[in-house]
């Protein structure tokens, strides 16, 4: 059994929490600058432009992108032949967000639901954890920021309303977000499982890079029709106006009870943070 | 499909005068430079209590900007770290006051409430929204912050900040337009 040491996770998180949100990905700088030539808005134009000097500037100088560096949303897939040592996982990952947010200068941005107390520390981390087969740990670290989550949906849809009901209920939660959620923004869409599934296979779907494509061609023909009309919403970067309202739309299913048709809609604004690595 | 906007754009020094803000339509870019302040709900809730008791405000809102900001931790060797906008329809219960004693412009983002708009109108003050995410870019724009009141609020103390050529975007107008509405009007596709 391959042993891996929870001080590497703890760490690792740590890391990838202060770079993801430094750094923002080669994939969406690449549709900034893909969009940004489309782009028939001047209001729009100008806004493209400051995010990409904004991206240079945090790498360059290692401030954060945005000042809302997120809930720690960790996603673990564990081999099953792997034997974690040294301690508790879910601690490990929990002081590895602590650690980070500290050192990197972090906001802190968790709180007590009801009395609003900040927790101090950004803790607790949302932890997935999934058993996979094989002797590898990989980890996601995904700093989500609160403004685009506050924008996604929920709905379990009756069967009858079938794919077109599913389609309008993702292009009416964009129409609804307009600029709250900081566009040019990347749709995540889950359809099928159940109420607690359908939101994760969402989330999951954002996990994806910009530009990349289900590799089953129905579900790419739609990611591809919904982009198309949600860029025909007019909202543009900010909500000012422009062609410019989402850069991707990532589509994930998975069958789900006869009676139900759970559909999901995650908003990820443009700080989309994700970075990855596996022991 | 309205017509296309032709923003123009201004570098505009604070305090702003009527003449500063009447020029400005929705679309525009302004640079802003000078004093400005910055308050979130909590700051805003005191500054009406005090106006409610006929106190006086800790600073003077005539002529001055408020930009709606939370900034996450200065790192060593930096004045603030990350500083992009905060969503205002929080302080639109509370901006019509701070309206009235003359603030000539509030910085954020998100739409505002229709008696928010009523006010810029009346007293002749904009919204200008800062690009929402961008909190490493208008970061670089902030050369001097100092807490002046409220400090036991930590992120949402209410700052004076000196800012240089900061960028935002006019989305209310003295003339009552909203960038938001006319904006997806104008690029619209419908089905
Ligand atoms: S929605 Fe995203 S870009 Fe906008 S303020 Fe929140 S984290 Fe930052």
């Amino acid at each position: 059994m391959k042993e891996i040491s929870v001080t590497a996770i703890r760490n690792a998180v740590k890391d990838l929490s202060i770079k993801a949100n430094r750094e923002l990905g080669q994939d969406t700088l690449d549709a900034f600058v893909r969009y940004k030539e489309k782009e028939t808005s001047p209001v729009g134009r100008d806004i493209l432009d400051q995010l990409i000097e904004n991206a240079r500037i945090a790498r360059e100088e290692g401030i954060p992108m945005c000042q809302d560096t997120g809930l720690s949303v960790i996603f673990v897939d564990l081999g099953q032949e792997v034997h974690l040592t040294g301690g508790d996982l879910s601690q490990a990952i929990n002081d590895g967000v602590r650690d980070g947010y500290q050192e990197g200068y972090l906001r802190k941005s968790t709180c007590h639901p009801f009395t609003r107390k900040n927790i101090g520390d950004n803790t607790p981390a949302i932890i997935h954890l999934r058993l996979v087969p094989g002797d590898k740990v990989h980890l996601w670290v995904v700093p989500k920021g609160g403004g685009s989550e506050n924008m996604s949906r929920l709905a379990m849809l009756p069967p009858s309303k079938g794919l077109a009901g599913a389609k309008e209920l993702v292009i009416q939660t964009v129409k609804d977000a307009g600029p709250n959620p900081c566009p040019p923004m990347i749709v995540g869409v889950g359809i099928g499982g159940n109420f607690e599934v359908a939101p994760l296979l969402a989330k999951r779907a954002l996990l994806r890079q910009v530009g990349e494509r289900h590799p089953d061609p129905e579900l790419a023909a739609i990611e591809e029709e919904l982009l198309e009309k949600i860029n025909n919403l007019g909202w543009g970067p900010q909500g000012l106006g422009g062609r410019t309202t989402a850069l991707d739309v990532h589509l994930e299913m998975m069958p789900c009870h006869i009676a139900s048709f759970p559909v999901a809609v995650n908003i990820q604004c443009h700080a989309n943070r994700h970075l990855e690595v596996t022991f | 499909m309205s017509t296309e906007l032709t923003p123009v754009t201004y570098y505009l020094t604070t305090p702003l005068t009527d003449a500063d803000v009447a020029k400005l339509n929705i679309g525009d870019r302004v640079f802003l430079s000078g004093i400005i302040y910055t308050g979130r709900d909590a700051a805003h809730r005191r500054l009406v209590e005090l106006l409610d008791r006929g106190e006086e405000l800790p600073m003077a809102v005539a002529g001055q900007v408020i930009y709606y900001v939370g900034p996450s931790p200065a790192s060593p060797g930096r004045v603030i770290g990350a500083a992009g906008p905060t969503t205002a329809y929080r302080m639109d219960a509370y901006a019509p006051r701070l309206l009235a004693k003359g603030l000539k412009a509030m910085v954020g983002k998100g739409k505002r409430a229709d008696e928010v708009r009523e006010a810029m109108v009346k007293h002749k003050a904009v919204y200008l929204t800062a690009t929402g995410g961008a909190g490493a870019l208008l970061s670089k724009c902030i050369k001097k912050v100092e807490i002046i009141a409220y400090e036991d609020l930590g992120p949402e103390a209410v700052r004076r900040m000196e800012v240089k050529d900061m960028p935002t975007t006019v989305v209310n107008d003295v003339r009552g337009r909203d960038l938001y509405a006319v904006g997806r009007e104008i690029y619209e596709i419908k089905a």
